[in-house]
Formats: C-alpha cells, structure tokens, sequence
C-alpha cells in the first residue's frame, strides 16, 4: 500500500520539478530574446493595447469598487474606537500596496493571460507556428517577446490607474455616504501617502505583468492535440499566474516593507 | 547525378518507443519534383518537418545545397528557410491578419520590404494562383477551404523560393478544386524553377505534380522511382498502396468491433 503511494508522490514530485524546469528554461530563453534585436515594435503596441486600454474598463470597475468598500468596512471596524479618520489612510496604504496591483494582476491574468494561452495554443495547433519558422521569423520573437515587453510595461500603468480609481471610490463614499469632509478626506489621504507604497506597488505590477504574460505564452506555446489541449493550456495559463502573482506577492512585500 | 539540392542520410527520428523514422537516405536533384507517398503515420510529415528544422532529428544527416543543416543555430536557420516555401496541409494561414498581410508577412517581416511594396507582390502573387486583388482585403476565416489553400499557395510563393514543400496540398478539397490546386503547384514550381517536395495519398494528384514518387512505410523508404514506372513498381506494398486495396502486406492498426 506504501509503495504506490511513494510513487504517485514520487511521480508528483518529478512533474512538478519538471514543470518548474521547463517554466524556468523558457522564461530564462525569452529574456535572453527580449534583449537582442529585432524587436517587433507593431507587435509589441498591439499588446499593450490590448493588455492596457481594453483592460482599463474591468480593472477601473473592480479598482473603484474595492475602493468603494474598502472605505465602508474600515468605517464599520473603525467607528467603534473613534478611529474614523484613520479611512482614508487605510484606503490609500491597501490600496497602494496591495489590493490596487493583486487585484489588476488577477484580472489581468483572467482576461489577457487566458487570450495568449487561446491564441498562442490556437498557432500551435494548427501550425501557424511552424509557419512563421518557414517564412524566416523566429515565432518566440514573434510573439513571445513581445507579449513580455507589453506585459511589463502596461501592468505599472494599468495599477497607477486602478490605484487613482479606488482611492476615488473610497472618497465617493467617504464624502457622500460617511458624511467626510471633501477637503480633509483628501488632505488626510495625501497626509499619509508615501512614494514607497506606490513605487513598490508599480514593482509589484511590473512583476506580475511578466508573470501573466510568460504564463499565458507559456502554456499556450507548448500546448499538444486540439481544442482540448488549448482548453486545458488556458485553464493553465489563469490558474498557474493567479497562484505565481499572490506567491511573488508576499515575496516582494517582504523585501519592500520587512523590519 | 549533379550535387543534389537536398540530401538526407540515415536520418532517424523516434518520439518515446515509436520510431518514426528508420535510416531515410534520399536525394533530390534541383528543380526535381518528388512525391512522398505512404499511410497516415508513416513518418511523411515528420521527415518534411526535419529537413525544414522544425524536428531535430535523431541522427543522420540533412545537406541543404551541401550545407549541413542538423545543428544550425537560429540566424544560419532564418537564412537557409529564405530558400524555403511551405504549404501546410491546413493552410496554416495567420486568423489576425488580411489575405494580402498574410502574402506578404515573409517579405515584410524577413526582408524588410516596404509595406507598399509588399502589397503590390502580395496581390501579384493572388493574382497567380487565381484570386483577385478583392480577395486582399478578406480575413482567411471569411475563405472557402479552396481559396485558403491557393492563398496559401501563393503566401509559399511569395519570397520566390528555391525550395517548396507541399503537405496534403489536396486533402478536403472537392476533385475539381484539387485539380486546380494540382495544376497551380505544377505552373508554381515550373515557373520558379523550384525543387519540390510533396507528400499526399492522392495518386491523381502525385501522378499530376511529381517527377519522381518515393514511398515510405513505418518510417523507411521502401521504394522510390520516375513516376511513369509506379504501376510496374514490382512492390507489393506501392500496388496496393496505388490501388486502395484494404488486403495486402500493409496491415492496418484497426481494433475489430
């Protein structure tokens, strides 16, 4: 009875170091590509469109609703030691800090990551990879590097956004709901804003941006057999950045803010 | 024979335990039109997609023009593809971009032509194989499967290539369609003065574009000769390969219900 279950742990254990292998040398490879010429510049604002500005609408919804909330549960635990005034700073530290690049990062990683892992395993399919090849272009050039380059560059972006968005949800309902004073919810909130919060939180963004991206590439470029492989590649894709962007999350809080 | 164009020596490929490949040795004179024919998982793919690099193979040796081509990194890679042209047996057409962007990708993305420039060619190259310049405008979604194919035909043709591969170049297409296809391939490789490499199961259509048939049969090439002299092979796997006899040397792997 042991025995098997040795090997199945066995087993689990070699997938998984393999996988992490196999994560490690494509990313190791994409980097590597991403700093020698060509560049595809069209390729590259392609995708920042498309992960920045058609992002912007479900990054801006949750970004102003979690600011939106965020100021309503801190005034219901906060009312209670008269401690109110402390809103606007909770909701600009959270938000800054955390909730402003882990939440982009998540939807990001939902809406874009899942598209590149669909369309890259589409190409792999049905051989529109190994075309590129044959008309002289190295598909990781292509469109790997490109996806890493956007990624990196437009999550900051998006999170500066989403941070400006939900610190103005917070003072919608700080000022209208919880009676604030307009003036002083936002001297308040630029009292205790500091350059770190937000600089660690755009570090965050970056990270995570080049998470979504070599995830959503990665899956979709190795992916195998037909739709169910782009299927599963995509499923992947979303659930692997999720997990990778709340780990290097913890991580890069601890570098940032560790005493 | 002149120094061959192509050239493959005791290449071998396996994925795991199948071996795919068994010590091909093949050679193919310039502007020769060969047919790879043989069943579904004989290797006929997998050999066209090592000699284009994009399967290492095993061992075994692959000479493009005399250039060893098994170990080439990617730069001398991109450069020995510029003699290339493919037809994917499904088109393999780019869904983001237009027809003429999908002509044009190897000029402008690999030789930097101008975009205009690059459309101009672009239609030309519709042009001969039948589409008009409207066609340009269209994404390959909004083809017929004929059309993708020609419009593949023409993307293979477009940067003038010394070399072209045809996979399953008829496969899905009504017996009319196939034969425009077939005639398109013979007037393309003609007029370029290309080397080709087909492979199908269409006899009418290896009898129509091949100079020279070879056939391949778990992963060996079990015979190869003009294609005037396939009906008197001798082998007993090519008649009843020809000839689409469910009985012969050639077993199918089929469960029995």
């Amino acid at each position: 009875m042991s025995i098997p279950l040795l090997t199945i742990l066995g087993r689990m254990t070699l997938a998984f170091l393999e996988a992490i292998g196999s994560v490690s040398a494509f990313a190791f490879h994409a980097v590597r590509q991403a700093v020698q010429p060509p560049w595809y510049r069209q390729q590259i604002l392609r995708q920042i469109m498309e992960i920045g500005y058609y992002s912007l609408p479900v990054v801006g919804l949750t970004a102003i609703f979690t600011g939106m909330v965020l100021a309503l549960q801190s005034y219901t635990g906060f009312a209670r030691f008269s401690a109110e005034s402390a809103i606007p700073n909770v909701v600009v530290v959270s938000l800054t800090r955390e909730l402003g690049p882990v939440l982009a990062g998540l939807m990001v990683a939902g809406r874009v990551g899942a598209a590149m892992a669909a369309e890259i395993g589409t190409m792999r399919v049905t051989e529109q990879i190994d075309a590129l090849t044959t008309l002289s272009t190295d598909p990781f050039k292509y469109l790997v590097v490109p996806r890493l380059i956007a990624g990196i560059v437009t999550l900051p972006l998006l999170v500066l956004v989403a941070d400006i968005i939900g610190i103005l949800g917070g003072f919608l309902v700080g000022v209208y709901k919880l009676d604030f004073n307009d003036a002083a919810y936002l001297r308040n909130t630029l009292d205790f804003l500091e350059f770190q919060d937000v600089f660690s939180g755009l570090v965050k963004a970056s990270v995570f941006g080049f998470l979504i991206t070599l995830m959503g590439c990665y899956h979709g470029y190795t992916s195998k057999g037909g739709a169910q492989g782009v299927g599963l590649a995509t499923t992947n894709a979303v659930v692997s950045a999720s997990i990778l962007i709340l780990t290097f999350n913890y991580f890069i809080t601890e570098a940032f803010f560790a005493r | 024979m002149a120094s061959p164009k192509i050239s493959l020596h005791g290449v071998t490929k396996s994925f795991g335990p199948k071996k795919v490949l068994q010590g091909i040795d093949l050679e193919i004179a310039t502007g020769e039109s060969l047919v790879v024919i043989g069943g579904s998982g004989c290797g006929k793919s997998v050999l066209l997609k090592c000699i284009l690099g994009l399967i290492k193979p095993n061992a075994g040796s692959i000479q493009i023009d005399g250039e060893e081509t098994t170990d080439l990194a990617s730069q001398d890679r991109a450069r020995v593809m510029r003699k290339f042209g493919m037809l994917f047996q499904g088109g393999a057409l780019f869904d983001s971009l237009r027809v003429w962007e999908n002509v044009a990708f190897g000029p402008i993305q690999s030789d930097g032509m101008p975009i205009d420039e690059a459309r101009e060619v672009a239609i030309a190259k519709l042009g001969a194989v039948g589409l008009g310049p409207e066609i340009g405008d269209l994404y390959p979604s909004e083809l017929s499967g004929g059309m993708q194919k020609r419009v593949a035909l023409a993307r293979a043709i477009a940067r003038e290539p010394e070399i072209i591969f045809f996979d399953e170049p008829t496969t899905g297409l009504d017996p009319i369609m196939a034969d425009v296809i077939n005639d398109l391939i013979v007037k393309c490789v003609h007029d370029l003065g290309a080397t080709a490499i087909s492979i199908t199961h269409d006899m009418t259509s290896a009898r129509k574009i091949g100079h020279r048939v070879g056939m391949l049969h778990e992963g060996k090439l079990i015979w190869q000769g003009p294609v005037g002299e396939i009906d008197r092979s001798g082998n007993a796997h090519v008649d009843q390969f020809i000839h689409g006899r469910a009985e012969g040397p050639i077993r199918m792997q089929v469960r029995k219900l």
